[in-house]
């Protein structure tokens, strides 16, 4: 193996190839850069090239974007300020025990970075992002602020029906802004865009589960979240342009164990903590950071006739969610489907990392590591806020937690 | 303040009521009957006596608990076993007490669940407590209803099909076979009559605070006022026969001119009259009162004495359409309304009630509740103009009640009551 970098040029040499890097070094800054550009610059330079185009904000964790994107809209995920946003304003609307996310989301709109943002949506995930819908409402912004009750009854003639209303109600207020009407032709389009984009994003994190040093933790984050701001269009080039490059035999592995986080998916984890995690001596091969790209596990169906529109989408969502600590869990136990996780990836252990003052996440740990203590797999946890800055707790914490694994397992 | 406390009938009759539905349940493994887990708000305890089964509230095992001065133990003991520190603490106090040998008020031991009822109504956290403790009771059934927010500000007809629905095709199916009784609605019918009635008598009780002075605590006394048709009367002959005795004996007051019974007595000057948002801490409950009535202060309206059911709005549940009533019943209660429909609730009773002042006691544990708190003060501060007071505790998590903070914030919120009084006055 031989690195050799000449002005800024990457050059891998390894089985008698030599690959250039130096592609992929500007695709992930340039996701890196468009993951947290909290001014959503390419989604309004989208918007503005066409009087009849929409941007829908959503909150985490899941929302089908292809509805929004059939209506000829931008669905824009909105994941909080992170550590790249001082709280002033969001600290007067939040007292200290809530989490984090919804202060700087209010920051932000507060700042008018959503000023361009036709609506919002604030899916079903737990009492505080439901109330920050009402703060929305109290406050104006947007033509619309949606809170989408996903059901939590999981039969197509009651749930599923539910469900198709919910999302044909954020079709009529998309309608009132921009009267473009839903096709089935529209929809199968959104459809087979949207599948493309969780194949491919399901490729990547297969790739780096049997070659996790091809890409780092931090680099498929940018990645991913750079989907959440852009047309899938765009996303999809992305993400075949990255798939190009980690198939080949770059980068060497290190000695790190395989570790899948869990309970990171709504409010983000500060980059620098996941970046801790890989430092610290593990390979993060599965996780739950942007839980709502990879939410539908198969393609979603094509619609067959119109008065079926949202058939497929409801279809999808009540029979091939991923598992959630928001979806009601009884017929299909979540400890179960981690489980099955663990032993799909490979991995040596979890890492529970949930921002504070988290319920849906931290009821959660009692069940889940009762569940690896039942079975032998080792676990660590910590908390979090998104704009976490000292990490040297963190590192030492998982450091031994690797060195132990590596040492005595 | 006079001393002389004497309990007054309708207290006596709801301390028998309780005691004798805990004896009930003390003892429904010999009997044979079949024990409901199930929550207050969105609290369906009438379908579940149509089949003629006992329910048990665990957050009211827990507030109980912070009462009796045993959650501090208990929490600390779920803590032990990996729950946070940062979840709610009723869940906690629950696991905690179920550890302990699941001992409810009376000293006796509540039966284990024979069906979760998991109503599922304007709180997320109590989807993951049915999730624990489903696990802490493996092979118990649970039948989940879920209960649409009222986001768009109103109940629309498919939000109250897609309950009817899980109450015919999830809820009902599931109450059929653990209690081996056929859905009878005739039966249901006659016990919502009851609710009908009981709901009617609340709505005038809580509509006495419009007297200067007002004849009760809708706060303080009022958690007691709500407690038959909250922990498992609804709709029964028992809670009609209390909330009559109940408004007989507040009009009495009104008609001598008495304040509010406290429990040192009779408060004699009503010096400052307060809406209150948000749950009471239960672990100092006592003291937590005291602050307000030594200084003069009664609650008008409380959105905690609402929590089990909102009524100033109109809604009564209908008998003869028994199935949407206790779905439209669910959907309205007040933490599934809102922020904007709180803002206008709050503002109503404030308005109505002519409260002097508005104050948040803001739940650590709570995000139902405390979520938008801060919005809603503002709103309402500059809506109507009226003083705002903050205050923050915890339910049952005795760590988080500071009695000298909490003091010196209402002194002077009360303080600037008093000065706002005097410059209106001059």
């Amino acid at each position: 193996m031989y690195i050799c970098k000449k002005s800024l040029i990457i050059y891998f040499l390894q089985q008698n190839k030599i690959y250039d890097l130096e592609p992929l070094k500007d695709i992930l800054s340039k996701c890196e850069e468009i993951a947290f550009d909290l001014d959503f610059t390419r989604a309004k330079e989208w918007k503005s090239q066409d009087k009849k185009r929409v941007i829908v904000g959503y909150m985490p964790i899941y929302f089908p974007r292809e509805i929004v994107h059939a209506a000829n809209g931008l669905s824009v995920g909105i994941l909080g300020g992170g550590d790249k946003k001082m709280i002033i304003k969001g600290d007067a609307y939040y007292q200290s025990y809530i989490c984090h996310m919804p202060r700087s989301i209010i920051e932000l709109a507060l700042d008018g970075n959503f000023d361009e943002f036709d609506g919002f949506i604030f899916p079903s995930i737990c009492d505080v992002i439901r109330n920050l819908s009402g703060t929305f409402q109290i406050l104006g912004k947007g033509k619309f602020a949606k809170y989408l009750d996903y059901p939590q009854n999981f039969k197509s003639h009651i749930g599923g029906e539910f469900y198709e209303q919910e999302l044909q109600h954020i079709l009529d207020e998309i309608y009132k802004i921009n009267q473009i009407k839903v096709t089935p032709a529209r929809l199968n389009e959104s459809i087979r865009l949207f599948n493309k984009n969780r194949q491919l994003t399901r490729e990547i994190y297969d790739i780096r589960q049997k070659f996790p040093w091809r890409l780092t933790a931090a680099d498929v984050y940018h990645i991913v979240r750079a989907g959440y701001m852009i047309p899938v269009e765009e996303h999809n080039a992305i993400l075949e342009n990255v798939i190009h490059y980690i198939k080949e035999d770059i980068n060497q592995p290190l000695d790190k164990i395989r570790v899948v986080v869990m309970g990171a998916f709504c409010e983000q984890p500060p980059i620098g903590l996941i970046k801790t995690i890989e430092l610290a001596g593990c390979y993060v091969v599965e996780d739950d950071f942007l839980l709502g790209a990879r939410w539908i596990q198969k393609d979603i169906e094509e619609i067959k006739s119109e008065n079926k529109l949202l058939s497929t989408l409801s279809y999808a969502f009540l029979n091939n969610s991923t598992f959630s600590s928001t979806i009601y869990d009884v017929d299909n136990p979540k400890e179960g489907r981690l489980l099955e996780l663990i032993n799909r990836r490979n991995v040596d252990g979890i890492i529970f990392a949930a921002p504070s003052f988290c319920d849906p996440a931290l009821l959660d740990h009692p069940i889940l590591q009762k569940a690896c203590e039942e079975n032998d797999i080792r676990y660590v946890s910590f908390l979090y806020n998104e704009n976490t800055g000292q990490f040297k707790v963190i590192k030492e914490q998982i450091g031994t937690f690797s060195d132990s694994i590596k040492l005595w397992d | 303040m006079s001393t002389r406390v004497t309990k007054e009938k309708s207290m006596l009759i709801q301390k028998e009521m309780i005691s004798s539905l805990f004896k009930e349940l003390s003892t429904a493994k010999q009997t044979g009957k079949k024990v409901v887990y199930t929550f207050v708000p969105g609290n369906i305890s009438e379908l579940i006596r149509a089949f003629d089964m006992l329910p048990v509230y665990p957050e009211i095992n827990a507030l109980q608990s912070g009462m009796r001065k045993k959650s501090g133990k208990f929490i600390h003991d779920a803590e032990k076993i990996g729950y946070s520190e940062d979840v709610c603490t009723y869940v906690k106090c629950d696991v905690g007490m179920i550890l302990n040998g699941n001992i409810g008020p009376t000293g006796e031991k509540i039966p284990e669940p024979d069906l979760l009822l998991l109503s599922y109504t304007g709180c997320f956290t109590f989807m993951k407590w049915f999730e624990n403790l489903k696990r802490l009771y493996p092979g118990v059934p649970v039948a989940l209803l879920h209960t649409p927010y009222q986001e768009g500000h109103k109940i629309t007809p498919d939000m109250t099909q897609y309950m009817v629905k899980q109450l015919k095709e999830e809820v009902i199916p599931k109450m059929e076979q653990v209690s081996g009784k056929k859905y009878d609605e005739d039966k249901l019918k006659k016990i919502l009559g009851n609710t009908n009635k009981v709901e009617e008598l609340m709505v005038k009780i809580f509509d006495t605070t419009k007297n200067k002075p007002s004849p009760i605590d809708a706060y303080f006394a009022g958690v007691y006022y709500i407690g038959p048709i909250n922990i498992g009367f609804r709709g029964t002959g028992e809670a009609v026969v209390y909330y009559e005795k109940l408004y007989e004996e507040i009009l009495e007051r009104v008609n001598k001119g008495l304040g509010p019974i406290t429990p040192e007595g009779v408060m004699e000057e009503e010096k400052f009259r307060l809406v209150i948002e948000g749950p009471p801490n239960w672990t100092h409950f006592r003291e937590f009162w005291k602050l307000f009535y030594d200084l003069g202060a009664v609650i008008v309206a409380s959105s905690y004495t609402k929590v089990g059911g909102v009524y100033d709005n109109g809604f009564r549940v209908n008998p003869d359409k028994p199935l949407d009533s206790l779905a439209d019943y669910c959907m309205n209660c007040y933490t599934n309304l809102n922020l904007k429909q709180r803002v206008e609730l709050l503002s109503n009773c404030i308005t109505k009630y002519q409260a002097d002042g508005f104050l948040v006691n803001s739940i650590k544990s709570c995000n139902s509740f405390s979520a938008g708190q801060l919005m809603i003060m503002r709103q309402l501060e500059e809506k109507l103009d009226i003083p705002v007071g903050f205050i923050e505790s915890d339910l049952v998590d005795p760590r988080y009640f500071s009695y000298s903070n909490i003091k010196n914030r209402l002194e002077s919120f009360f303080q600037m009551l008093e000065q706002r009084k005097i410059i209106f006055n001059n």
